[in-house]
């Protein structure tokens, strides 16, 4: 790094000289890929407004208590969850917002299957949130283990045979309590959220996959773009098909995030909006709600 | 209340089908994701003709 007496208060945009400095590349790599616009959008396409797209941000959210939950169980301690009623009652909380994330999170996978959320340079996007889901029944299983009653006896013997049968039992031994709690409040947790945060930074790099109709959508588009014929959106297309925009089965006129483009190509010919490159980023395109 | 209408520390129940095995709990907490998931396709979301008007 330079040091300099004179450097300008604001060096947001930095200087020229320091483009080369690994600081300034770096920043600069995430402003191109994730520009403040695209990290924090204000709109989203219209066709988000389905509840099949509500199953993410829950899946979210209920992560977000299992963490905040299993920080107070770490902090008091085994002692604490197994005796008082009110360690009782965060034990619990624990327990059933893990419930809830894997019941979020199912049905999350099955909508973005039936959607084949990979299409449009959303391959990490799907794998990261395989991954995810991988690692999370890895989390749930290391928690069951670490719960010290019966129950959690009963399973480590049970799954001692089956880890064992793929030869990973000399590394991870269910029945090996320190090891497995260990796993269970370090190593996941660390390896959810990071895999978890890459996967909402994706999402908003690639933008909410759209309907299946809207690939037809941005050839629409495009042509239209390249005869000149486009008109810019802004809220004032691609609204006219919104009665039978509540599924993602019945695409909505609304903007695409491939395109940023939004006329369902057979049935609402006056709603084409703006035309960009295919899979351009989303967030602030037309016919958003 | 709930839980003396429901007990949970009670033996689980199971189904047996061949080589599977899946008990009852499970077995409805699938069905109502099945559930949710076909409402949240089918479920008009709240709102969502506003901007239009």
């Amino acid at each position: 790094m330079t040091v300099q007496a004179d450097v300008p208060s604001d060096t947001s945009a930095g200087l020229p000289e320091d483009a080369g400095q690994l600081s300034a590349r770096l920043r600069n790599t995430a402003l191109e890929n994730f520009p403040p616009g695209r990290i924090m959008p204000d709109r989203q396409p219209a066709y988000v407004a389905s509840w099949i797209y509500v199953f993410g941000v829950l899946t979210m959210s209920a992560l977000s208590i299992v963490i905040l939950t299993g920080i107070v169980l770490a902090i008091f301690g085994p002692s604490w969850w197994h005796v008082s009623s009110t360690g009782l009652f965060v034990n619990s909380l624990h327990l059933w917002s893990v419930e809830a994330f894997f019941f979020f999170m199912v049905i999350h996978l099955w909508g973005k299957f039936f959607m084949a959320a990979w299409r449009g340079k959303r391959r990490a996007t799907w794998i990261t949130g395989v991954v995810s889901f991988v690692v999370s029944v890895g989390a749930a299983f290391t928690g069951y283990l670490s719960q010290q009653n019966f129950d959690s006896q009963w399973i480590g013997t049970q799954a001692k045979d089956g880890i064992n049968s793929t030869g990973a039992g000399a590394v991870f031994n269910v029945l090996n309590f320190g090891q497995m709690l260990m796993w269970h409040i370090v190593l996941l947790p660390l390896a959810i959220v990071a895999i978890v945060g890459v996967h909402v930074l994706l999402v908003r790099r690639r933008g909410v996959v759209p309907p299946f109709a809207a690939p037809a959508v941005v050839d629409t588009a495009a042509e239209a773009s390249a005869a000149g014929t486009t008109a810019t959106a802004a809220g004032t297309t691609a609204t006219a098909n919104e009665g039978v925009a509540d599924s993602p089965g019945t695409p909505d006129t609304g903007a695409t995030p491939e395109a940023e483009t939004g006329a369902e190509p057979t049935t609402t010919p006056d709603t084409v909006t703006t035309g960009s490159a295919p899979d351009a980023a989303p967030p602030t395109a037309g016919g958003q709600r | 209340m709930i839980a003396s209408l429901i007990n949970l520390n009670g033996q689980g129940h199971y189904l047996h089908w061949g080589f599977i095995q899946i008990s009852v709990a499970n077995l409805v907490l699938i069905g109502l994701m099945v559930v949710v998931f076909i409402a949240a396709i089918l479920l008009p979301f709240p709102g969502h003709r506003r901007r239009d008007q």
